[in-house]
């Protein structure tokens, strides 16, 4: 190839990655948080209510923590974001998935749990804020190998 | 460093889409020491997009919690066979990847 | 309550919990299957099948895994099993050493450099049992059993499942040889009773969740010699090979469902 026409090319691609990982924003300071309140607090959210809208389907005992599942559903009516959330992991805040209406509130992950813990939901629709958390048991099982 | 492969599927079924989508992504947490006792540096997926037919429809912030190799499970409203659903990750060092498949 | 009453009382409440947290642990384990990254194992395993290697330049294409060179669906159900051209039983993992070796013209020392990896870099054979295996989804496991090698190396490895050895003297049938033991929240099946052995052979090789690593059989067997205590085995060795045998052969008539995903 035409080492100009390379060079050219290469400075375009490099132009053409940049926007994307200039926009992706992460929220540093809420994932950075050591606690689940202060992770809520820096994103915002100050009173969330308990509902039954907000479903957590998950094993009750997780054979190891490196891998444990969880399917979460917001039947909260307007949902458009879900945060996930370990209370006992030294970060909580593992997730925050915003959705359009071209997709279901909805999130199927696998995280890594520390210890036994509540796995906290919080879904948020219409400014308001919805709440949910289920006990995971970790364990290690078997010979260690 | 060529990220490692990535996998999609993507079927209609019960008024909506369902995606899982598998990616290759050690997802450190910077706390792990390698076979020669070294801290292996945080190296975690950050950012996700999910886009249906070029529109997005999912963004996710992620942290060094989600699991080695993550697999994310997405539903999204409708859909028609060949749509074209499209995820993409970006992780803390800069690295990305993506990958495609239609609506079966 | 009278005391009796209590007594029973208590233990029937105590074997719920225990029926009620294996049927936790099922679901997790179900959960797991069903979001599980092996399947990126098995995309990698199909590059490196196809990939040229070695002093001919030549990939694994044509390899013989016993239902004629290249064939690969339901070979892996039909192993371990006495091949003509080596004149020995083998496992998945011998013939694919082997073919590296004739058809590859790789020299031993490099097939056998790096056969078990780790969560940063897998082993070829690694992805190549992911990639395999597979291609035997919903086929009856039916190692070979009728060949007199093959008898030979079944009554071999049942005979080194029962043989106590090692400074602790254990044997494979110290911890799957008796009905209800566990190891910490393991369960552990009584592999010598078909029962037991069939989900078990149906689900190997497995990726494992809490060290991100796809594992094969050979790297199982040596690693229960090394949990025995025992001297290490060499990979893909007549002892291996018996064993693996002797335990597929006791779980054969299970549909393979692998490869699967364990904690």
């Amino acid at each position: 190839m035409n080492p100009l026409r390379r060079t050219l090319l290469g400075a375009a691609s490099a132009l053409l990655l940049k926007p994307f990982a200039a926009l992706a924003a992460w929220h540093k300071e809420a994932f950075g948080a050591k606690s689940a309140p202060d992770a809520l607090k820096s994103l915002g959210i100050a009173n969330a209510a308990p509902s039954q809208d907000v479903l957590i389907e998950a094993p009750q005992i997780a054979e190891n923590g490196a891998v444990v599942p969880v399917e979460i559903t917001s039947n909260v009516k307007g949902t458009t974001s879900i945060l996930v959330l370990i209370d006992k992991n030294p970060f909580p805040l593992a997730g925050k998935f915003d959705f359009t209406e071209g997709a279901l509130p909805f999130v199927k992950v696998n995280l890594k749990m520390g210890e036994t813990s509540d796995v906290r939901v919080v879904a948020e629709a219409g400014g308001k804020h919805y709440f949910a958390t289920r006990e995971i048991k970790v364990t290690i099982g078997g010979c260690g190998g | 460093m060529a990220a490692g492969p990535m996998k999609m599927r993507a079927t209609l079924g019960g008024g909506y889409t369902e995606v899982r989508v598998l990616m290759t992504h050690p997802m450190e947490t910077g706390q792990r020491k390698d076979a020669d006792g070294k801290l292996v540096p945080l190296h975690f997926i950050q950012n996700l997009t999910v886009k249906v037919n070029g529109r997005t429809v999912i963004e996710g912030q992620i942290s060094q919690a989600v699991s080695r190799n993550p697999v994310f499970s997405f539903r999204l409203r409708g859909g028609a066979k060949g749509d074209k659903i499209e995820v993409t990750w970006l992780d803390n060092q800069g690295e990305t990847n993506k990958t495609d498949t239609a609506v079966a | 309550m009278r005391p009796l009453a209590l007594v029973a009382a208590s233990l029937l409440a105590f074997s719920v919990a225990a029926q009620d947290t294996k049927k936790e642990i099922q679901r997790y384990q179900q959960m797991i299957g069903e979001g599980s990254p092996v399947e990126l194992f098995e995309l990698e395993g199909e590059t490196l099948w196809k990939k040229a290697q070695g002093p001919k330049q030549v990939s694994l294409a044509k390899c013989d895994l016993g239902l004629g060179p290249g064939v690969l669906k339901g070979a892996y159900a039909k192993l371990p099993r006495y091949f003509r051209d080596a004149d020995r039983v083998m496992d998945l993992e011998t013939r694919l050493v082997h073919c590296m070796q004739t058809l590859q013209g790789r020299s031993a020392e490099d097939v056998l450099r790096r056969v078990f990896g780790n969560e940063d870099r897998p082993s070829e054979l690694e992805y190549l049992s992911a990639y395999i295996a597979a291609q035997s989804r919903g086929v009856t496991m039916s190692p070979g059993t009728s060949h007199p090698k093959e008898k030979q190396a079944l009554e071999l490895g049942r005979q080194l499942f029962f043989h106590r050895a090692g400074p602790w003297d254990f044997s494979c049938a110290s911890c799957h040889g008796e009905e209800d033991k566990r190891i910490r929240m393991q369960d552990l099946p009584v592999l010598a009773n078909p029962r037991d052995a069939r989900p078990v052979v149906a689900t190997w090789p497995a990726y494992r969740v809490s060290n991100s690593q796809f594992k094969t059989m050979q790297w199982r067997l040596n690693d229960c010699y090394r949990q025995m205590r025992m001297p290490e085995p060499i990979f893909a060795s007549e002892t291996t090979v018996a064993l693996n045998l002797f335990l597929t052969a006791t779980g054969k008539g299970e549909p393979y469902r692998g490869p699967g995903t364990k904690r």
